[in-house]
């Protein structure tokens, strides 16, 4: 144990210095090149307030409106549920721009609430704003967040609430003794993750922000590269996010640790003290709500997709071809990460959220411009910083899980002398399937929507799909984009669908 | 031989010193009052517990730097000792090979040692499907391949029904005189103790004694073991 | 990739070289998406240079002058084509482009040029449009036709941020071109006009299709792609009385080009009838030089001189900064 604990293994040590060096490198390089790091205006304070901010609200709504739902969802069972929890996590996948149309299509201008309000004679309401911002960051983060409580709420085993029951509590006094610590220790893990995700909003904020006043760091990061080209400055806004957003995802560590968000999602625990009309009203009022906020949006981005399929140019089959292949290549290569860092590097692994992927491409691009041309290196460039940036979710995902796995069966490896690739081959890999699968099928989603868009390493030869829908979107052709947009969510889904699926075939327990 | 050299064993507030030998082929129990340190004695024969002073020797070579797995001894832990996503035969096999590569003469001896424990036609089950009686069967048949000189064993048939659990100590001498190897067994229950060892550990106050025969230890306990016993 | 060129070059010298020479023009992503002008002219090209015409794309125009920022001399670009006038100061300051040495006529009525004439040493223009509010007529009757009456009215604009966009800085030079000093003022009047600034043109342009805005900020060409690609004549851009913001899209050849002679080849081909008859209905701009079949049907007549506001590209960088913290200011109250 003493040997196991302490030494730093070679695939751990590998992995840490692959993400480091696609972390922490090009932004090195980026501060090398600029010589020095910019200094802070009073515009960037005020970008730095409006950041934290709205990731504050952000993270404490999505948050807060979650309990309810994964509670409502621990405790039902009902036909749909494992579809409805799938769908749920759709919003979290989606590109920026098709989950912002399909959030207008309800709440802008001309959208469902307006367009009914104005039928009754009601004032409109304007989504345009901090309230903007923040909705659509809690229609993107809500599903994740009812994912990591609805896990803490399943590791609760159904004996204690059996004993609650046996005991006569009431529903009050099962949430004070048992449902309350849980959510004290998953809770504040799950708002940091978001709060970090929402620190680097660049496009949400400002487009449904309002104007300048909704300027968050990242956009800062962008307008330092492309339009002032102040490296120093970009550098400096970077270092100030991956600031912000290390602390906050170490303080997450340090917090608590929520148990993952991968397995077990089928189970329900009865619970008898819930089965009174009042809680079977409210649980089913927060999963309709949840169900309505997040799926109408995507109904509405299907519909709209729906019709831009037929109009849609054969390249878009091209790019899906290539988003695919990327999606595989890039989820082989986060698994083989997370597999080595799980255990004690989760820490590192955070590294690909907390950094502007402006500042990886630029930064990347300086370091191998001198050498070879980058578009030689624009597959297997965008293919590692895809996986470097969907990390963070995997290694969430299967930590907690190897954690558990070291503690439960590491001492009878130990006596039998399982070690290296056969405590993989015949621990891990298949004691761990489900969260395994589950975490590659978010990464493949997460790849396929392509989060690590490099543009200076885009190749003349080839463009992934969520490129193909923004270059439709630039030739007026926002029909066929949005066809795009929906073939983007499909195969996102298919991809997570059947990552996740395929983990659930064999029960052994 | 299995010698404790001036072993003290040190984990936040509780202490442990262990000064004696176990000659081999010996079957002995290990007693005392529960959190005296009975299975942190047995953790640091495996591995899991390093000592702070001390050696402890196989053979009058010190152990002290080998992996768990790499001690010449085989464990049955309270539980989790077959892992659950692997078949019974998969299970045994582990203990012939890690890596489960394993040649026709030793699957065959995978078969042998299950036949031997009466599981002859339980290989492909997985172990949540087995009573407990038959999960210690299946451990126990690992012991079997795993042939080390040396079998610890930390309350292993605590959950089991009195007839069973005399069931399965009878296998456990049975499989001991088979390998030959020395039995190390904690045990919470005198009665296990005289039935199974012929001699015993007191495990109390801070000291593992040297073994004494179990007849003498029972007949006349000393005062921590008298408290225990209840008596 | 160069130094392997060079060293093939020693390698093979003295024996006629069978490779055909590789001409690099670096441009924006659009222009050489597949719905672009990019293939069409690369196969027009190929057809008359005996080379290999290859396109690089790289986001939109002011990212394409970051991305040689960064390159520097080192660059593999022999042409740079999609910087507009709001870039080529700042470009020209890299010191990274060659004079194109050439007195092109052109049909590019620049505010500040004779007609026909082109003064610019390093960049030629391959083609312009204004920038101007979009609007749907069958929605708005009456559009505004000057910054004031837009102020005034409750006609709802969407428009793209001058810190991530080319035509959102474009819009920020407009307004201080006609406003100077009153520009944060005019801001002032206009933010309740605004609904919402949107990092790039897509966004903005899809949030109008969407209904979210009146009005958006996009081209006066915009309505002749609906007109002629989805027959839809119910788009139309407000032409305003004091003028409309001129964007000239222009190329030019890299100093340390290894294919000097191609590359001046090519800026000719630029304003040859080949390449400005793909312009219009592929790249919606007017093209620099009228094609001798003239404009397609469906797209309207250019503004004339007078009627275009254009800040020279020498003052642009100064005024930017100034504008842009007004901008900021105005629009953050």
């Amino acid at each position: 144990m003493a040997n196991r604990a302490f030494k730093i293994k070679p695939a751990e040590g590998i992995s840490a210095a692959f993400v480091a060096a696609f972390v922490l490198v090009p932004l090195a390089a980026v501060i090398w090149r600029a010589g020095t790091l910019g200094g802070f205006s009073a515009a960037d304070w005020a970008a730095l307030r409006f950041t934290v901010g709205q990731a504050l609200l952000s993270a404490s709504l999505s948050v807060i409106l979650a309990v309810p739902v994964a509670k409502a969802l621990a405790r039902r069972n009902f036909r749909g549920r494992r579809m409805l929890i799938t769908l749920l996590g759709a919003p979290f996948i989606l590109p920026v721009i098709v989950a912002v149309l399909g959030i207008l299509a309800v709440f802008g201008r001309s959208g469902l609430v307006n367009t009914a309000l104005d039928a009754l004679g009601l004032p409109e309401i304007s989504i345009y704003g901090l309230q903007g911002v923040v909705l659509a960051h809690v229609f993107f983060n809500l599903p994740l967040a009812t994912r990591m409580i609805l896990q803490g709420w399943q590791a609760i085993p159904g004996e204690r609430f059996r004993l609650a029951a046996s005991l006569g509590m009431r529903p009050r006094q099962v949430s004070r003794v048992l449902e309350w610590p849980m959510l004290r220790a998953v809770v504040p893990g799950a708002w940091m993750v978001i709060f970090v995700l929402c620190l680097s909003s660049f496009a949400v904020a400002l487009t449904l922000g309002g104007g300048p006043r909704a300027t968050t760091l990242e956009l800062g990061i962008y307008q330092a590269f492309r339009y002032d080209f102040d490296l120093g400055r970009a550098a400096m806004l970077a270092v100030v996010q991956l600031g912000l957003a290390g602390g906050a995802a170490l303080v997450a560590l340090w917090v608590s640790v929520p148990s993952g968000f991968g397995a077990g999602l089928d189970r329900v625990v009865r619970r008898y003290e819930a089965e009174t009309v009042l809680a079977r009203v409210g649980d089913g009022l927060a999963i309709f709500a949840a169900a309505v906020f997040l799926l109408i949006p995507l109904g509405l981005v299907i519909l709209n997709g729906i019709r831009g399929l037929s109009v849609m140019p054969s390249q878009v089959w091209e790019a899906l071809g290539v988003s695919l292949l990327l999606a595989l290549c890039a989820t082989a290569l986060t698994m083989v990460l997370a597999l080595a860092l799980a255990r004690r590097g989760e820490a590192v692994g955070y590294l690909g959220l907390a950094i502007s992927p402006m500042v990886i491409g630029t930064g990347l691009f300086l370091l191998v411009n001198p050498v070879i041309s980058p578009m030689a290196l624009a597959f297997p460039v965008t293919v590692a910083v895809n996986a470097v940036m969907a990390l963070p979710f995997a290694v969430r995902v299967i930590g907690p899980e190897m954690r558990a796995l070291e503690a439960d069966w590491g001492r009878l490896g130990a006596v039998l002398n399982i070690r290296g690739w056969a405590w993989l081959r015949w621990v891990v890999l298949l004691r761990l399937r489900k969260s395994l699968s589950f975490a590659a099928g978010l990464s493949a989603a997460l790849a396929m929507g392509d989060l690590g868009v490099v543009a200076l390493f885009a190749s003349p030869d080839w463009a992934t799909l969520p490129l193909q829908m923004y270059r439709l979107m630039g030739a007026y052709q926002m029909q066929a984009a949005a066809g795009a947009g929906l073939l983007l969510l499909m195969s996102s889904l298919f991809l997570f669908w059947i990552f996740d699926r395929g983990g659930r075939g064999d029960v052994d327990v | 031989m299995l010698t404790f050299e001036c072993v003290l064993i040190r984990q936040e507030a509780f202490e442990l010193v262990a000064d004696f030998s176990i000659t081999p082929g010996a079957r002995v129990a290990v007693i005392g009052p529960s959190g005296a340190g009975k299975s942190t004695l047995i953790n640091a024969i495996a591995g899991f517990v390093e000592p702070v002073a001390g050696r402890i020797l196989w053979k009058d070579r010190d152990i002290g730097a080998n992996r768990p797995g790499d001690r010449p001894i085989a464990l049955i832990f309270q539980d989790n000792n077959l892992f659950p996503h692997l078949s019974v035969a998969q299970n045994v096999g582990l203990g012939i090979d890690p890596g489960l590569k394993l040649s026709q003469a030793q699957r065959a001896r995978v078969s042998w040692a299950l036949e031997r424990v009466g599981m002859a036609d339980m290989e492909d089950r997985k172990p949540g499907s087995l009573s407990g009686g038959q999960q210690s069967r299946a451990a126990l048949a690992r012991v079997l391949v795993q042939d080390k000189p040396l079998i610890l064993l930390d309350e292993p048939f605590a959950a089991l029904g009195p007839a069973l659990k005399v069931e399965m100590l009878d296998l456990l001498t049975e499989v001991a005189d088979e390998t030959g190897a020395a039995v190390l067994m904690v045990s919470h229950d005198p009665t296990d103790a005289a039935r199974f060892a012929q001699s015993a550990i007191l495990v109390a106050e801070g000291r593992a004694e040297a073994p004494v025969p179990v007849q003498e230890l029972l007949e006349n306990p000393p005062d921590a073991l008298r408290a225990y016993l209840g008596d | 990739m160069r130094h392997l060129a060079f060293a093939a070059g020693i390698f093979l010298a003295g024996q006629a070289l069978a490779e055909t020479p590789v001409l690099k023009v670096y441009t924006y992503d659009s222009f050489v998406s597949d719905w672009g002008p990019g293939p069409v002219i690369e196969k027009r090209f190929e057809e008359v240079c005996d080379c290999d015409l290859q396109f690089v794309g790289a986001g939109d125009g002011a990212a394409l002058l970051a991305r040689l920022k960064l390159e520097g001399k080192r660059t593999d670009a022999d042409v740079v084509l999609g910087l507009d006038t709001s870039l080529t100061a700042q470009a020209a300051e890299t010191g990274l482009f060659a004079p194109h040495g050439k007195t092109p006529k052109v049909d590019v009525p620049t505010p500040y040029e004779e007609a026909g004439a082109w003064s610019d040493p390093l960049f030629l223009p391959y083609d312009y449009g204004y920038l101007a509010f979009v609007y749907d007529k069958t929605k708005l009757s009456e559009a505004p036709k000057t910054f004031e009456e837009l102020a005034a009215s409750d006609v709802k604009i969407v428009i793209q941020d001058p810190r991530s966009s080319t035509p959102g800085l474009g819009l920020l030079l407009w307004v201080k071109a006609q406003y100077g000093d009153q520009a944060e003022a005019m801001w002032g009047t206009l933010s309740d006009n605004i609904v919402t600034v949107t990092p790039g043109w897509s966004e903005a342009y899809g949030l109008f299709l969407e209904g979210e805005a009146d009005m958006v900020l996009s081209y006066t060409t915009s309505p002749a792609y609906h007109r002629i690609a989805e027959k839809d004549d119910s788009k139309a851009a407000a032409v305003f009385e004091q003028g409309n913001y001129m964007q000239i899209e222009v190329a030019g050849k890299l100093a340390g080009t290894d294919q000097p002679e191609l590359a001046d080849r090519f800026l000719d081909f630029m304003l040859s009838d080949a390449f400005q008859s793909a312009i219009p209905e592929l790249n919606w701009m007017y093209p620099a030089v009228t094609p001798k079949d003239g404009l397609p049907s469906g797209f309207d007549a250019p503004l004339i001189s007078d009627h275009a506001v254009l800040i020279e590209p020498a003052k642009v960088p100064a005024m930017r900064a100034e504008a842009l913290s007004e901008w900021q200011t105005a629009l953050s109250r």
